[in-house]
C-alpha cells in the first residue's frame, strides 16, 4: 500500500463514510440549532443589558458589570461543567442541550453588552441633545436615535465575537450534547478509524467557512464608521 | 412690563461647572414675535444660557419660565415643554441613520403622537418652507452643511414651538452656504416666530434683529436696538467688542 | 441556601482539592508560557506572509487563516490528539495542545497584526524606504512598532482568550487546572472544586478584562 492509499484508508474510508454520514448530519442539525439559538438569545440579551446600563442606575450597573466581567473572564468550559454537574445538586435538572445553550448565551450576552455599550458611548452628545430638545424622552431617544446608530457601529466586532462563541458549540461534546464533534468521536471509537473525525472536521469547515468569509466582508463593509 | 406677552422669562440664572461660574445671574425676557440676537466674545456664556433655556444644561440657580410655565418646577413635564422650545445646533445634529423626512417625523410621531400620514404631510410642508422638498428621501450624509442645517430648522419648526433657539447656526458652515440658512431664518421671523439667536453674523444681526444683547464673562452687559449697540454702545466692553468685530 | 453553600462553596472540599488544583495551575501556567509566545510569533510570521507579492502564497495563507478560524479549537485538538495516531503520528497531550494552539492562535493573532499593519499609512513605508532601509528593515523598525502599539488592546484581548482556551486541554487528559478540578469534582461528588477553579481563573483574568473594557470604551472618542 502506498502513502496515498494509506491516507485514504485512514481518513476517507468509503464504507465508513457511507455508514456514518447520517450520524454526522444529525450532529450538524444539532450544532446549527444550538448556534442559532445562542446567537438570537445572546445578542438580544446583550443589547437589553447595554440599554439597561444606559440608565446609570448605580446598584443595577454594579451587578451588571460584575456579571459581564465574570462571563468574560471564565473559560466557557468551566461554566458548562459548573452548570451541568452543579445545578442538579440544588434541584435544577437541565438537559445538556439546555446547559450548552444557556452558558453560551450568557457568554455571548456579556461580550455583546460590552460591544453595544462601547457603541452607545461613541455616539456624539449632540445626538442626545438634538433628540431631547425635540421633546423625546430618555427612553425614546435611546431606542429611536442612539441604539440604531450604535448597532451599526458594532456590526464588525460583534460578528467576529459571535463567530468565535458559536464555535464553542463543540464544547457540548464534553457533557454529551449530540452535536457534530460528539457524533464524530462516538463513531470514531466504534469504528476504530479516524474517518469519522475527518468527516466531523469537514462538516465544521462547510458550516463555518462561509460565516468566516461573510464576517470578513462585513468587516470591510462597515469599517467606515469606526474611523 | 406686560407679563402676558413675555413668552420666555429667565430670572437670576446661574450655572457653574465645578469651580467655574459660567453664568453669573442672568435676567432675560423675550416678547412674543421678537428676534433677539445674543453677541459677545467666545466663552462669555452665550451658548450655556441658551442651553439653560430648555434645560439641556441644568441651571445651578434661578428660574426659566416659558409661556407662564416654570421649567424648574418639580413635576413639570420637561419633554412636553422642550417640544415647545425649538433648538438649532451649530453641528446640525441630524440623525444620520434616518432619512430627512424621518428626521422630521420622529418627534411628531413619538411626542405629539401624530399618525404617520399626518407627520409626513407636516414634514413635506416644512421641507417646502426651507426649500428642500426634493430631499425628503435623502440621508443627512448626502446633504451639504447648509442643507443639513435647513433640515434641522425644519425638524424643530415642525413641532410648532413657541420659541426657537439658535446656537451659532452658521458657524460650522462654509461661507457660501451661510446665505441659504439666513434666508430661512429671515422667513421664519417674517412669519412671526419668536427667536433667540447666538451668532457672529453681525450683518444679519443689524438687519434682522429687534434687539441685541451683549454678554461678557457670564453676564448681560448691555442690551438695545441694533443701532444703539453697534453705533452708540454705552459700556466700555461693548465698545471694545464692537470695534474688534467691525475691523 | 445551605444547599448552595454545601454544593458550591464547601470549604472543606475546597481545602482538600487545593493542592491538586495548584498542581493543575502550574501545568496551565506552563501551557500558557508555551502557547502564547508560539501564537504571537506564529501570527506575526503568518501576517507578514499574507502581505507577500507572490499571489499564490498570499492566497494560500489567507485561505489557511480562514480555515483555522472556521474550525473550533476543540475539534482541531481532538483531531490532532486522537486522529493523527491512526496515521502513525503519536503526540503527547502537551505537544498536541501546543500544535493545535499554534495553528489556531496564529490565525487569530495574524488577523490582529494585519489590521495593525494596515492602520499605518503608506507614507511611513515610503519614508523608511527613501532613507535606504530595505522592505524587511522598514517593516521591523518602522511599521511594526507602530502597528503593534495600535492593536495592543486586541492582542491583550486575544491573549485572554488563549488563556481561557487552555481549559480545553482537559478534554485530552492534560492535567491542567480545569482537569484537576473536574477530577476532584468526580471524586468528591461536589462542584466546589470547579467553583474554586473558576475563582482562580477570575483572579488571574479579571484585571485584564477590566483593563480591556476601559480601553474599549475609550475607542469612540
Amino acid at each position: 500500500m502506498n502513502r496515498w492509499d494509506l491516507f485514504i484508508e485512514t481518513f476517507f474510508r468509503p464504507d465508513l463514510i457511507e455508514k456514518y454520514w447520517p450520524d454526522i448530519a444529525g450532529g450538524v442539525v444539532v450544532t446549527v440549532q444550538v448556534a442559532v439559538l445562542v446567537v438570537l438569545t445572546g445578542i438580544a440579551l446583550g443589547l437589553l443589558l447595554a440599554m439597561i446600563r444606559s440608565y446609570s442606575l448605580r446598584g443595577v450597573n454594579l451587578v451588571l458589570v460584575v456579571f459581564v466581567d465574570v462571563m468574560r473572564s471564565l473559560p466557557p468550559l468551566v461554566l458548562i461543567l459548573l452548570f451541568y454537574f452543579g445545578l442538579p445538586s440544588v434541584g435544577i435538572l437541565l438537559p445538556s442541550f439546555a446547559v450548552l445553550w444557556l452558558v453560551l448565551s450568557l457568554v455571548l450576552a456579556a461580550f455583546a453588552e460590552e460591544i453595544f455599550w462601547a457603541g452607545i458611548l461613541s455616539i456624539r452628545k449632540g445626538q442626545w441633545e438634538a433628540a431631547r430638545s425635540t421633546g423625546l424622552s430618555f427612553s425614546q431617544t435611546l431606542t429611536f436615535v442612539i441604539v440604531p446608530q450604535a448597532v451599526r457601529m458594532t456590526v464588525a466586532p460583534l460578528t467576529n465575537r459571535t463567530i468565535a462563541i458559536t464555535k464553542n458549540t463543540a464544547l457540548g461534546t464534553v457533557i454529551g450534547v449530540s452535536e457534530i464533534l460528539n457524533q464524530a468521536t462516538t463513531a470514531q471509537s466504534f469504528s476504530g478509524s479516524a474517518t469519522p473525525l475527518m468527516m466531523g472536521g469537514i462538516a465544521y469547515i462547510v458550516l463555518f467557512i462561509p460565516i468566516v468569509i461573510a464576517g470578513r466582508w462585513i468587516e470591510t463593509r462597515f469599517a467606515w464608521r469606526r474611523a | 412690563m406686560n407679563q402676558t406677552t413675555d413668552i420666555l422669562v429667565a430670572r437670576g440664572l446661574r450655572k457653574s461647572f465645578g469651580e467655574l461660574e459660567v453664568l453669573k445671574g442672568i435676567d432675560f425676557s423675550l416678547r412674543q414675535g421678537e428676534l433677539v440676537f445674543v453677541i459677545g466674545p467666545s466663552g462669555s456664556g452665550k451658548s450655556t444660557m441658551l442651553r439653560c433655556f430648555n434645560r439641556l444644561e441644568e441651571p445651578t440657580e434661578g428660574s426659566v419660565t416659558i409661556d407662564g410655565v416654570n421649567l424648574m418646577a418639580p413635576g413639570v413635564d420637561i419633554n412636553s415643554m422642550r417640544r415647545q422650545i425649538g433648538m438649532v445646533f451649530q453641528q446640525f445634529n441630524l440623525y444620520p441613520h434616518l432619512s430627512v423626512s424621518r428626521n422630521i417625523t420622529l418627534a411628531l410621531r413619538k411626542v405629539l403622537k401624530r399618525s404617520a400620514s399626518q407627520a409626513e404631510e407636516t414634514a413635506r410642508e416644512m421641507l417646502e418652507m426651507v426649500g428642500l422638498e426634493e430631499k425628503a428621501d435623502a440621508y443627512p450624509g448626502e446633504l451639504s452643511g447648509g442643507q443639513q442645517q435647513r433640515v434641522a430648522i425644519a425638524r424643530a419648526v415642525a413641532l410648532e414651538p413657541k420659541v426657537m433657539l439658535f446656537d451659532e447656526p452658521t458657524s460650522a458652515l462654509d461661507p457660501e452656504l451661510v446665505g441659504s440658512v439666513l434666508q430661512v431664518m429671515r422667513k421664519l421671523r417674517d412669519s412671526g416666530m419668536t427667536m433667540v439667536v447666538v451668532s457672529h453674523e453681525m450683518r444679519f444681526a443689524r438687519e434682522a434683529a429687534g434687539r441685541i444683547v451683549f454678554m461678557s464673562d457670564g453676564e448681560i452687559i448691555e442690551e438695545g436696538t441694533p443701532d444703539q449697540i453697534f453705533e452708540n454702545p454705552s459700556h466700555r466692553r461693548t465698545r471694545e467688542f464692537v470695534a474688534e468685530i467691525s475691523r | 441556601m445551605d444547599l448552595i453553600v454545601e454544593n458550591f462553596f464547601n470549604i472543606e472540599i475546597m481545602r482538600q482539592a487545593f493542592p491538586l488544583l495548584l498542581r493543575g495551575l502550574g501545568t496551565s501556567a506552563l501551557l500558557c508560557l508555551a502557547v502564547i509566545p508560539l501564537g504571537l510569533i506564529g501570527g506575526l510570521v503568518v501576517a507578514l506572509m499574507a502581505r507577500t507579492h507572490i499571489r499564490v502564497l498570499r492566497f494560500t495563507v489567507i485561505a489557511l487563516i480562514d480555515f483555522f478560524r472556521a474550525v473550533p479549537p476543540l475539534v482541531l485538538l481532538i483531531f490532532i490528539y486522537s486522529g493523527l495516531p491512526f496515521a502513525g503520528i503519536q503526540l503527547s497531550p502537551f505537544v498536541a495542545v501546543c500544535l493545535g494552539f499554534l495553528l489556531n492562535n496564529s490565525a487569530y493573532y495574524a488577523e490582529i497584526y494585519r489590521a495593525g499593519i494596515e492602520s499605518i499609512g503608506a507614507g511611513q513605508m515610503e519614508a523608511a524606504r527613501s532613507t535606504g532601509l530595505n522592505p524587511l528593515q522598514s517593516m521591523i523598525y518602522v511599521i511594526l512598532p507602530q502597528a503593534t502599539r495600535n492593536v495592543l488592546p486586541d492582542l491583550l484581548s486575544n491573549t485572554v482568550e488563549v488563556v481561557k482556551l487552555t481549559s480545553i486541554a482537559s478534554v485530552v487528559a492534560l492535567p491542567e487546572l480545569l482537569y484537576s478540578a473536574d477530577m476532584a469534582r468526580s471524586i468528591s461528588y461536589n462542584s466546589s472544586p470547579i467553583v474554586l477553579a473558576a475563582g482562580i481563573y477570575l483572579l488571574i483574568l479579571w484585571p485584564s478584562v477590566r483593563l480591556l473594557s476601559r480601553l474599549e470604551h475609550r475607542v469612540g472618542h
